[in-house]
Formats: C-alpha cells, sequence, structure tokens
C-alpha cells in the first residue's frame, strides 16, 4: 500500500494549486468552487482558504453530488442505488467562472455528470477543474486544468485520496484491488 | 457494489467480509407500507429526500436520474393532490411516467384487478403507482407483478408516502421524531394515513397520541403502542406537532357522530385548543382540509401551520421513493 | 358378499369399544363386531395393517356442495369424492345452492344425483324460508318428506326472532334441529375480518365476536322458550361458546360445531407470511387467540358437539381478487381429519374416542341419520384412521373442484387410510403403507 502523496507533500500541491488559480484568472471577483463530493468538497474548501490567504478575497464555495447525474445508474441489472447526498449551491453559478473541484481523475465520467448538473443551475461563464491526482486511463475527452500529480496506474490499482475531514488523515494511496473489483 | 466506472474512487476497501452493511438500500422491490420497513430504510428514505428537495430549487428541476424509466400512476379511486406529487416527483426524475385512472380503464368494464395489471405489465412498466379503495391491492399485486409496486393508498390500510412526508416535515422543523408529542385527532377508523402515520411514529420513537370518538377509534388500537383518548384538551396538551385527518361528511350519514356541528364543538381544532400545545407545535393535515369541521381556518392558516410545506415536502420524499426503488430488490440483484 | 376387518383397533363410544376387534360385514351392513370373529366361507379377509384405528364413519354436517347452480365450483360427484378422501363417510349440504332447496324438488334432485355419483351418503339440509330470504317458512314438511335431514338459512342468519321462533315451532315439530349462521347482520355490516387489532391494522372493516354472539344467544332463549332444538352453525368465539356451555347446563337443546380452520389458525395470520390471502377469508372469520383457546377447552369440558368443515368451494378466480371482493370460505373436507388428530388428539386436547363422538356419534345424532356405531345390522360405514402417519397436504391432488385452502403444504400428524360406505371401499390412501389392504376404492352407486 504505497503512499504516494504525504500531508506535507499535499499542502504544498494545494498551495500550488491556488496560486496557479490566481494567476490563470487575474482576480477572483467572479470565480466560484465547486466541490464534487464526498472528497472534492473539503478539498475546495481549502482551497478557498488559501485563496484568502493569497489575495485576502472571499470566495464562494458549493457541493455538488453528482449521483443522480451518474451514466451508470440504470445501466446495472437490479441492486442498491448509490446513496444520493445533497448538492449545496448557495450562489447563482451564471457568468462566473466555476473551479470544479474532485480528488481523483479517472476514466471522466464523474466529470461528464458534474458538468452536466453544473448546467442545469445556469450558464457558468467557464468551467475548470482542478484535481490532486490524474491516474489516466480517460474514457472521455476530458483534461483537468490544475493537477496536484499525474500517477501513471493500471486499471488493477485502485487510488484513495484520504482527507483529514472524511478519513482521519491526508494522504494517497495505491492499492491492488481484488479481482471481483478489477473489472 | 457495483463495478467501478467512474472515477468516484471507493473510500472504503470494497467487498470484505468485515464491512458493515450500510443502509443504502431497501430491501424490498415494493413500497407497500410503513409496516414493512425498518428503522434504517425510513432514515434512508428521509435522508435522500433531503437531497431530493434542493432539486426544486434549481432553475431546471430536473434530473436524469431514471432517464429510461417508465412509471405507471395506476389510480383506481380518485386523487387529485397524491396522484400529481407523484406525476411531478417522477418528472423531476425524468421517468416516462403514465397516468391510469379507474373511469377510463377497461375495471368499470368487470375486468379484474389481476387482468388489469397483467396488460400493463405486458408493456414492461418499471414501477407501479397504486391507489386502490381495497385494503391489501398492493399487497395482492406485488405477489403477481415483476414491477415494483408503490403503495398510494390501499382502502383504510396505509398511505406510506403520506407518513413518510409527514415525517419528514417534523423532522425538518425539529430535527428530530424520537420524543416528540405527536397528537392525531380526527376519524381515526377510517384513515389509512393514520395507520401509515402511527406504524412510522411509534417506530422512530415518538410518543403518539390519538384522538376522536370512540366510534370512529379501530378496535383493539391501543396495542399498538399509542395512547387513545376522546379529549382534544389531553391529547393536545404540550404535543409538538398536532395531526388532523379529514372527517367525511359519510361518516356523520353512517352514524358514527350525530352532526358536524357537534363534532367540531367537541373535536375541531381551534386556537383555544392549539393554545395547550408547545408554543412551537406544528399543525399538519394530509388535505383535503374541512374548514369548520375538524379544523378552524385560523388553525389552518396560523403561524404554525406547516399544510403547504407537507405539499412541497411530498414531492422530495416520493422522489427519494422512486429513486431508490428503481434499483430494484437486492435478493433479485445476488440471484 | 362379506369382508371380515381383522386384527384392527376399534373406537365405538356407543358400544363403549375401544380395543382390538374384528369387524364382520354383510352387504352394505355390520353382521358381527367380536375378537377372532371365525373366518367363515366365502368372507374377504382384510388384515388391518397395524396403527390403524376403525371408526365408526366420520359425517361431516356442514358441507356446501354448490350442486345445482354452481358447478364450476363443485358438484355432488367432486364433493363427495373429496368427503371420501377426507375419511367422511356421509355429508350433510346446505340449502344455498341455485335455485335454493326451499322445496321438494330440488331435495329429490340432490338426493338423485348423490344415488348416481355421491362417493359417500348425502344428507340434504333444506332452506328455513323460501329462498333464503328470511320471510316466511319454506315448506318443511315436504322438504322432510323428500329427504332433508335439517334445516337451515346458512350463509344468512334467520334474520327475525320471529322468524327463528316459528321455525323451531315448527321444525320441531318433526324432530328437525334448525341449524343457524348467528351473526347480526347490522353489527357484521360490510366486514371481512375478525373485528380486533389484526383487522384494524389492516384497514380490513371488522365483524366483531358479538355479531355472532348476540344471535347465538337470542337462538338459545327461543329454543328454551320453544322446547325445541337449535344446532349453533361454525361457532367461533368464546362469548358464544360460553353462552352455549350455560344454555347446555340448564337443559336447553342446543348443540354446536365448530370448524377447523377455528381451531387452528388466528386472525395474525392476515398479517402474513402471505398477506391478505382470501384464502383466509372465511365467515365467520379467524378469530383471536383467546377464542381459539377457549375453543380447546370447550373441546375438553364437551360443550362443543361436532367438527364440521364448512367446505366452501370457490374457484381459483374468484379468490383472485383484493380481499374485500373476494368470496367468503375455503375448502375443508380433505383436511380435518388430519388438522383434528395434529392440533387435538396428539397435543392431547382430546381423546381419540372424542374425536369419535365429535365427527361421528354427535353429527348423526344431531341430525337423526343411521350411523355413529358400528352395532351389528347398522350401516357399515367405517372412516379407518392412522395415528401416526405423517400427511403432506398437496392441493393439486384435492378431489374437490376447487382449490381454496391456506392449509396446501402443510405437514400433519395423522390421517385417513381409507373410507368405506355401505361395505365399499370408497377411498384408499395410497401413500400410507398397508393402505392396499382396504381393496382398491370402488365406484359405490
Amino acid at each position: 500500500m504505497p503512499v504516494v502523496m504525504d500531508a506535507d507533500r499535499m499542502s504544498r500541491t494545494l498551495t500550488r494549486i491556488a496560486h496557479e488559480i490566481v494567476e490563470r484568472n487575474r482576480g477572483l471577483d467572479r470565480l466560484a468552487l465547486v466541490g464534487v463530493r464526498t472528497r472534492g468538497v473539503p478539498i475546495a474548501s481549502r482551497l478557498a482558504l488559501r485563496l484568502r490567504e493569497i489575495t485576502g478575497q472571499d470566495v464562494p464555495v458549493g457541493a455538488l453530488d453528482i449521483t443522480l447525474y451518474r451514466d451508470d445508474l440504470m445501466h446495472h441489472p437490479v441492486g442498491p442505488q448509490p446513496l444520493v447526498r445533497s448538492t449545496d449551491i448557495p450562489f447563482s453559478i451564471d457568468d462566473r467562472v466555476i473551479v470544479l473541484v474532485d480528488d481523483v481523475l479517472y476514466t471522466g465520467r464523474t466529470v461528464r455528470a458534474a458538468l452536466d448538473e453544473l448546467i442545469d443551475f445556469g450558464r457558468p461563464k467557464s468551467i475548470q477543474l482542478v484535481v490532486i491526482v490524474d491516474r489516466g486511463h480517460r474514457e472521455l475527452p476530458i483534461k483537468a486544468d490544475y493537477v496536484g500529480k499525474n500517477l501513471p496506474t493500471s486499471h488493477t490499482e485502485s487510488v484513495a485520496v484520504r482527507l483529514a475531514e472524511t478519513d482521519g488523515c491526508d494522504e494517497v494511496i495505491i492499492e491492488k484491488m481484488t479481482g471481483e473489483d478489477a473489472e | 457494489m457495483n463495478p467501478e466506472t467512474t472515477d468516484a474512487t471507493p473510500s472504503l476497501p470494497t467487498g470484505t467480509d468485515d464491512q458493515p452493511i450500510p443502509a443504502n438500500r431497501l430491501r424490498s422491490k415494493d413500497l407497500l407500507g410503513i409496516a414493512e420497513l425498518s428503522v434504517e430504510e425510513i432514515s434512508l428514505i428521509l435522508d435522500t429526500a433531503v437531497a431530493m428537495k434542493e432539486i426544486a430549487s434549481r432553475p431546471i428541476k430536473k434530473v436524469p436520474a431514471l432517464r429510461g424509466k417508465t412509471v405507471v400512476n395506476l389510480f383506481f379511486e380518485a386523487s387529485t393532490r397524491t396522484r400529481t406529487s407523484f406525476e411531478i416527483a417522477e418528472k423531476r426524475l425524468s421517468a416516462d411516467t403514465l397516468n391510469i385512472v379507474a373511469g377510463t380503464s377497461s375495471v368499470v368494464k368487470g375486468e379484474t384487478l389481476a387482468d388489469t395489471v397483467h396488460n400493463i405489465e405486458a408493456m414492461s412498466p418499471d414501477l407501479l403507482v397504486v391507489r386502490h379503495s381495497s385494503s391489501g391491492s398492493c399487497h395482492f399485486l406485488s405477489r403477481i407483478c415483476r414491477a415494483g409496486v408503490i403503495n398510494a393508498g390501499d382502502g383504510m390500510h396505509e398511505h406510506p408516502t403520506q407518513a413518510l412526508l409527514d415525517a419528514f416535515t417534523i423532522r425538518e422543523r425539529k430535527q428530530r421524531l424520537a420524543g416528540l408529542k405527536v397528537a392525531i385527532c380526527g376519524d381515526l377508523l377510517h384513515s389509512r394515513v393514520l395507520r401509515s402515520n402511527v406504524l412510522l411514529l411509534t417506530k422512530m420513537g415518538a410518543d403518539v397520541w390519538l384522538c376522536g370518538p370512540p366510534t370512529l377509534v379501530p378496535t383493539g388500537f391501543a396495542r399498538s403502542g399509542v395512547h387513545i383518548t376522546s379529549s382534544v384538551d389531553e391529547a393536545v396538551e404540550g404535543a409538538d406537532a398536532v395531526m388532523m385527518l379529514r372527517i367525511q361528511l359519510e361518516r356523520m350519514l353512517g352514524g358514527y357522530f350525530p352532526s358536524l356541528r357537534e363534532y367540531f364543538n367537541v373535536f375541531g381544532m381551534t386556537p383555544e385548543r392549539v393554545r395547550r400545545a408547545k408554543p412551537d407545535v406544528l399543525i399538519m393535515h394530509p388535505g383535503p382540509m374541512n374548514r369548520g369541521v375538524e379544523i378552524a381556518s385560523e388553525v389552518a392558516d396560523g403561524p404554525y401551520s406547516v399544510i403547504l410545506d407537507q405539499v412541497a415536502n411530498g414531492v422530495a420524499v416520493r422522489m427519494a421513493v422512486l429513486y431508490l426503488l428503481s434499483g430494484g430488490a437486492e435478493h433479485e440483484a445476488v440471484a | 358378499m362379506k369382508r371380515l376387518l381383522k386384527g384392527g383397533h376399534l373406537i365405538d363410544p356407543l358400544q363403549g369399544i375401544d380395543a382390538v376387534r374384528d369387524v364382520l360385514l354383510d352387504g352394505d351392513r355390520v353382521a358381527a363386531v367380536g375378537l377372532d370373529l371365525p373366518v367363515g366361507k366365502d368372507v374377504e379377509v382384510i388384515a388391518v395393517p397395524s396403527g390403524c384405528i376403525l371408526c365408526p364413519g366420520f359425517v361431516d354436517m356442514h358441507v356446501h356442495l354448490r350442486e345445482p347452480g354452481q358447478e364450476h365450483k363443485e358438484t355432488i360427484a367432486t364433493g363427495t369424492a373429496a368427503a371420501a378422501a377426507g375419511g367422511f363417510t356421509g355429508v350433510a349440504c346446505m340449502p344455498n345452492t341455485q335455485p335454493v332447496n326451499d322445496g321438494a324438488s330440488v331435495t329429490r334432485a340432490i338426493l338423485e344425483r348423490a344415488a348416481l355419483e355421491g362417493a359417500v351418503r348425502v344428507y340434504p339440509i333444506g332452506a328455513v324460508s323460501k329462498g333464503m330470504k328470511g320471510e316466511s317458512l319454506a315448506e318443511i314438511a315436504e322438504l322432510r318428506a323428500a329427504g332433508c335431514v335439517a334445516v337451515s338459512d346458512d350463509g344468512m342468519p334467520v334474520p327475525t326472532a320471529l322468524l327463528m321462533r316459528r321455525a323451531l315451532e315448527y321444525a320441531g315439530m318433526f324432530n328437525m334441529p334448525v341449524i343457524d349462521h348467528c351473526e347480526d347482520p347490522s353489527l357484521k355490516g360490510e366486514g371481512v375480518a375478525h373485528d380486533g387489532y389484526i383487522a384494524a391494522m389492516l384497514g380490513l372493516r371488522g365483524i366483531p365476536a358479538t355479531a355472532e354472539s348476540i344471535m347465538v344467544e337470542r337462538d338459545i332463549a327461543l329454543a328454551e322458550m320453544t322446547g325445541s332444538a337449535v344446532h349453533i352453525a361454525h361457532l367461533s368465539t368464546r362469548q358464544a361458546l360460553r353462552a352455549v356451555w350455560a344454555a347446555k347446563a340448564r337443559g336447553v337443546r342446543v348443540t354446536c360445531e365448530v370448524a377447523p380452520h377455528h381451531f387452528v389458525l388466528t386472525d395474525e395470520r392476515l398479517a402474513g407470511p402471505i398477506s391478505y390471502d382470501t384464502n383466509l377469508k372465511m365467515n365467520p372469520p379467524l378469530r383471536e387467540q383467546a377464542d381459539v383457546d377457549a375453543i380447546l377447552r370447550g373441546f375438553t369440558a364437551g360443550t362443543i358437539d361436532a367438527i364440521a368443515t364448512d367446505h366452501a368451494p370457490h374457484q381459483t378466480d374468484e379468490k383472485h381478487v383484493e380481499f374485500d371482493r373476494a368470496p367468503f370460505g375455503i375448502i375443508g373436507l380433505e383436511t380435518a381429519v388430519s388438522l383434528t388428530l395434529d392440533r387435538l388428539v396428539h397435543t392431547g386436547v382430546i381423546t381419540l374416542r372424542r374425536m369419535v363422538q365429535l365427527m361421528s356419534v354427535n353429527p348423526c345424532r344431531i341430525l337423526n341419520v343411521p350411523g355413529g356405531t358400528l352395532r351389528p345390522e347398522r350401516p357399515a360405514d367405517i372412516t379407518i384412521i392412522a395415528l401416526s402417519a405423517k400427511v403432506t397436504v398437496d392441493l393439486s391432488k384435492s378431489r374437490s373442484r376447487s382449490r381454496n385452502s391456506p392449509f396446501g403444504g402443510w405437514t400433519l400428524k395423522g390421517g385417513v387410510v381409507a373410507t368405506i360406505v355401505g361395505g365399499k371401499t370408497v377411498y384408499v390412501n395410497d401413500e400410507i403403507p398397508g393402505a392396499a389392504a382396504f381393496g382398491a376404492a370402488v365406484a359405490r352407486a
């Protein structure tokens, strides 16, 4: 269970990404962060703190639960439905630059769902994407604007981003999946 | 667990034996009544409904979750609000919906319920939302249908989504159900809303008081763990929520009480009576209301009336039920 | 032709026999009963297998054969075949046929058909009132002359005290019992299940126990007043039982029967495992545990006179509907003996001797029909049962035309081995080892 990013490294990574956001957008007036549940939300909150440290400016943060937009929702034969949690975007996204935040970028399907859901909330000026880890194997034409770490992996591995808020510690690990999960 | 095809990386290791079973599913393909639900399942529906309620505040009040699913609303009994509520819930989840109302179906031509439903099933619906005047008709249908059956009210038996939306409304305002005193007043005997609410509220640990004329109290009901009284004052005293049940004119004609006027005098919910409850009491009614019979207008329109919240929450709760049931039953997935 | 049933255990309360006895049959009569009867010439010897018990033929005094008029549910041929398979050598059939058996022509038609196709004896019960409408008396003397053994408006109560009084007085003239389905119609209302917690939670309209006991009390008062015999059909409540007990104690001519489902099942069953199962819908409805407990005590105490099935066949489609739309009633002929053995005899509630009284001696006495004992010269009607036989109820093999029973799949201890009517074997249970000793079943007619 190799640790590929420890707490210190993650902290520096987030600081770097915050600087990149400021640099690329030249001001944060019309910018908002939207975290994809579950782990995208605390990451978005941490980025908001760093953006304030850098610029002194508060950036609104929203939470997006993409479950109802998953493309595999009704494709599995029958079985329990994934849990739905609340989407909470307490601001208008119209004409804003939306920075979408997620932990791992893999097939791209989650981001596709998130984009679809965001569009139902209004018409943002643009949407940018932050991920802590890009592990490759894209199935859709999606690319992140800010990447914490590019991590080449195989399909039989799984990448877990752990956060103090949800898991008690900050780290990124790679695990070998068991046979049935490896498909 | 499903194959991981999105990049929402699992937080817990999957497929291991020591993993606790989360309350993330309903055990049955059907929602027949509150009687069949566990405390965990009720909580799951209410929690899911919280997420569903947010959708109503979006500019585009529609999510693609049930795209390609067909839901048939099969109403053998007239109902505007429940049917409309289900229909909106279905449409907000992008399901294809079809309404069949008894008056326009072949039921009037003497076809049996089983034949009617077999005919509908031949068109491969995924869920049937059924309202029927016979108690137990949804249980009967669930045994002969492949599709999931959602009980939208069966005779005098149950109306589970109404009780769920009532619980959701109370929980939204009081943040809990356990330990609350809930008074339910009116025609207890003929009310399916009552039975579902008694089952749900007692399961969730509320202190339930029932009040109505003894002629309209179901036999042996004390066994369900509720208090029964014919004194409105006693029922309402210190209550956190007061639910009114509709009194139908035909009950007077059936000899259950002498007149609507006398009923209101003895059992009507007046501002004076409401004053005995907690200052922040919730006044609830499943509708349609008879103002001046079971409830005074000042109470129905008063500051603590959540009657319209109930209607709004009904859509969210029904979306939750539709979503959770559209995955089918666990045992089928395993089989 | 003579047949000698050799070495079986005979229970014949009227002769005071509960021991091994040989029974010699001569044609359709009993010729002799004794220990080690000599085997004469031209006697077919049947060695009764061990474990088999010979009883005077059981008579089910409450059966709906549905013919004429509702042959899709049952016919005299299928109903009596089911009776034979259930160990009954005779059945009394209720008059709620179409047309109602309220006149000699219907009675004669039933008896003619029974003579042609009946596997067991058929005792018609005539209507109390014309058309069972509860208004004016049927022609009871004519019914009696045609062969009716009792009168009843079963399915419907005799609605007024006045009509009941007249029926008791008039039928009393022929010493015919009036059998009443006791149920106050106003208290029953639209009820479909026992008025109690279960019906309340299931949202089913209730039939209170009092609906039954009020009319039982009325009938007892009228029997006392007229001095005539009243028989309470399918008694189901502790309140009614208490009324019968008190009436008997003061010498009123009242008798009563209980159906097996009323001592085996309670209303709790309606909630599951198959909730709202229409095969649990009957009238009177399944009652509470306290009623079942009282009935069991009533068996022990002797307050209950007879076990009768209220065999009420309905076609599968008729029961495959919403609970409140389904017709009342279940079939019972083929399960009664096994249920009684399993639930009453093996549990020690009653003895075998008492079972024979409940199923043979008393029904024959109440209806004034031959049988109830295997004394010489009496009809050679014999029910042979096995106490330890394991019986699994398989409705697909039922002789009845209908399948409306809640007992399908039940495994019970004790069952029918063979049924002999008028000296002829009319039923042999192939699944019980040794039953073949009784020969192949033949048509009685």
